[in-house]
């Protein structure tokens, strides 16, 4: 699996990573150097083999459908730049 | 049926699929203990778990989870025994995890089906794809402050169910109907108010375009619609686009658009270079999910009567219309005001009275059933009263009216206003003598064949009797009064 510059490019976007083009090709670099040894494990035959989504062989525990949480404004704006009669204030998104 | 439309250059085939968004009706959200509830201040309704605070875990809420499951039984759709969540990765200031918990692969409920009624009376099923279990997003107010977003996060992590159908509808009122349908067996199954002004049911339409017989066309997706009638005017525009652009010669772009309330028509929203890459993968947070066939029995064996058995009841046990059931099943409150209604009465009457006086009143006061003054119980005395002679149809409009506007009961304002049917014949007879000694002129030249005057005595009759009269007893003795006596 062979990541390019434009790839990590196009990955530092999508996360909102800023990436300073001379960074972009020793990234490309590090990042195959990773996949590929990741890709050591394409030598195991899972033919047969269902996706695996989690390693152990616990189900999802269930919560009750009860309020017991909320009503904590002061926690939750507590680490905002700005706010405003309760709101988050962010600088305008529109698409 | 044909659903065709034809362009300058030809004919061209509608193809619409559906995303719907359901808001889940529970108490709590679906992976945290805060309030669903609708209305709170701002972010009141905001735990830390909804704002993403680093450290917080993901618990699903189980009665979300059995909604889902309700509502995929509802539709004849399989229920997936095992079902993963997964992130769906994207950034905008609504959404503070940075992704939606989303399920993309293994969705809890598989194939389906929901039946639509068509115009002409038929029916057509629409397959339904999948349900699926997500987050809300919060919601970004931007009319607030000229250069800044306020945002609310008391949506955020509600529990949605996105219903995704086969593009199997050939028109706009095609897909009203499914939205209407879907709609009316949510509140059914009450997984979701289906409230659309509130935003609880909103949908995307997937719509495209193609000569009949050939492969689908590249479809464009409009996001957003909150009412039946923005669904309609959303893809009759995007339809009559499509095909403007086919005809000149162009190419239609994947893409999302919008929905413009103010000008009806549909914009690109984000354009193909800037697609979003959702990177979706399994959420590390949480295990895979797991129901048990007992559980899911559990829920089927509770569900309540829908909307199509209901209606096909009525049609085979109560020689209801097609039309008249279909109107009766669409809303549950409807259906169940009709079973108090005519379970001691002539059925077939009741539903009549429904469809038209009743919901005629409601209409026209905008009133809803829930608040209106006449009960079941009441209109079902009203129907008796019909059916045994007491009061002909006629009056008992009038009856209605007065019940309508007063909450009076059928008995008592026949009683108050003396309207109670003249059957005493003897009265009737008097009342005919009168009318044919009035108008000696007009009986003569009915004796001498001008038949149709027969009508104009039976109007005067009952105009003499202030329409109390039993139209059948007034036809009978007249009948006889005229023609023996000749």
């Amino acid at each position: 699996m062979a990541v390019d510059k434009t790839i990590v490019a196009k990955i530092a976007r999508l996360a909102r990573i800023n990436v300073p083009d001379e960074r972009l090709e020793p990234l490309a670099a590090e990042l195959n150097g990773i996949l590929n040894w990741i890709a050591e494990l394409d030598e195991l035959k899972t033919d047969h083999v269902a996706p695996l989504a989690s390693v152990t062989d616990h189900a999802l525990p269930m919560r009750d459908d009860v309020v017991t949480d909320g009503n904590c404004l002061d926690d939750i704006l507590s680490n905002v730049p700005e706010s405003a009669s309760g709101f988050f204030v962010v600088p305008k998104v529109v698409e | 049926m044909s659903n065709l439309v034809s362009g300058r250059t030809g004919d061209w085939e509608v193809v619409i699929g559906l995303e719907v968004h359901a808001q889940v009706t529970s108490k709590a959200k679906l992976f945290s203990g805060a309030s669903a509830s609708f209305g709170a201040a701002p972010n009141e309704n905001v735990s830390l778990v909804d704002a993403a605070m680093p450290g917080m875990l993901p618990v699903i809420n189980r009665e979300c989870v059995y909604q889902a499951i309700r509502t995929g039984l509802g539709l004849k759709a399989k229920i997936n025994l095992k079902s993963v969540f997964d992130r769906k990765n994207y950034f905008y200031a609504d959404l503070p995890q940075g992704y939606q918990i989303s399920q993309f692969k293994d969705p809890v409920v598989g194939e389906g089906v929901l039946r639509i009624v068509l115009a002409d009376g038929s029916t057509r099923d629409i397959g339904i794809e999948r349900l699926h279990l997500e987050q809300d997003a919060g919601k970004s107010m931007h009319d607030q402050h000229p250069s800044k977003s306020y945002i609310d996060l008391n949506r955020t992590g509600i529990a949605l169910m996105e219903i995704v159908s086969r593009p199997d509808m050939r028109s706009s009122a095609e897909a009203a109907s499914y939205v209407r349908k879907l709609r009316s067996i949510l509140r059914y199954l009450e997984t979701c108010d289906g409230n659309m002004e509130e935003g609880s049911l909103r949908a995307d339409v997937n719509v495209s375009v193609r000569r009949p017989g050939e492969p689908l066309g590249t479809r464009t997706e409009t996001k957003n619609l909150n009412s039946l009638r923005f669904i309609q005017l959303a893809i009759d525009h995007e339809v009559v686009r499509q095909i403007e652009v086919l005809e000149d010669g162009g190419e239609i772009d994947q893409e999302t658009r919008l929905f413009d309330i103010s000008t009806g028509a549909t914009r690109t929203m984000r354009s193909k270079e800037d697609a979003h890459d959702y990177r979706y993968f399994p959420d590390p947070d949480l295990l895979p999910m797991v129901v048990t066939q007992d559980e899911v029995d559990e829920l089927a064996s509770c569900l309540p009567e829908l909307p199509d058995d209901i209606r096909d009841r009525l049609i085979g046990n109560y020689g209801l219309s097609a039309y008249d059931a279909s109107v009766i099943t669409e809303e549950r409150e409807t259906a169940l005001y009709y079973e108090a209604a005519s379970n001691n009465a002539d059925r077939k009457l009741v539903a009549n009275w429904m469809t038209v006086e009743l919901f005629g009143a409601l209409n026209k006061s905008g009133q809803s059933l829930t608040d209106c003054l006449v009960s079941p119980k009441m209109l079902s005395a009203l129907v008796g009263l019909i059916s045994d002679g007491t009061i002909s149809g006629r009056i008992a409009k009038d009856v209605f009216c007065e019940m309508f506007e007063t909450g009076k009961d059928a008995a008592t304002v026949v009683e108050e206003k003396g309207l109670k049917q003249v059957s005493d014949s003897d009265e009737i007879e008097v009342l005919i003598d009168e009318v044919l000694a009035a108008n000696q002129d007009k009986v003569l030249e009915y004796r001498s064949g001008k038949d149709k005057l027969f009508g104009f005595f039976v109007g005067q009759v009952m105009k003499a009797s202030r329409g109390q009269a039993n139209p059948g007893m007034v036809n009978e003795t007249l009948r006889i009064k005229l023609d023996v006596s000749s």
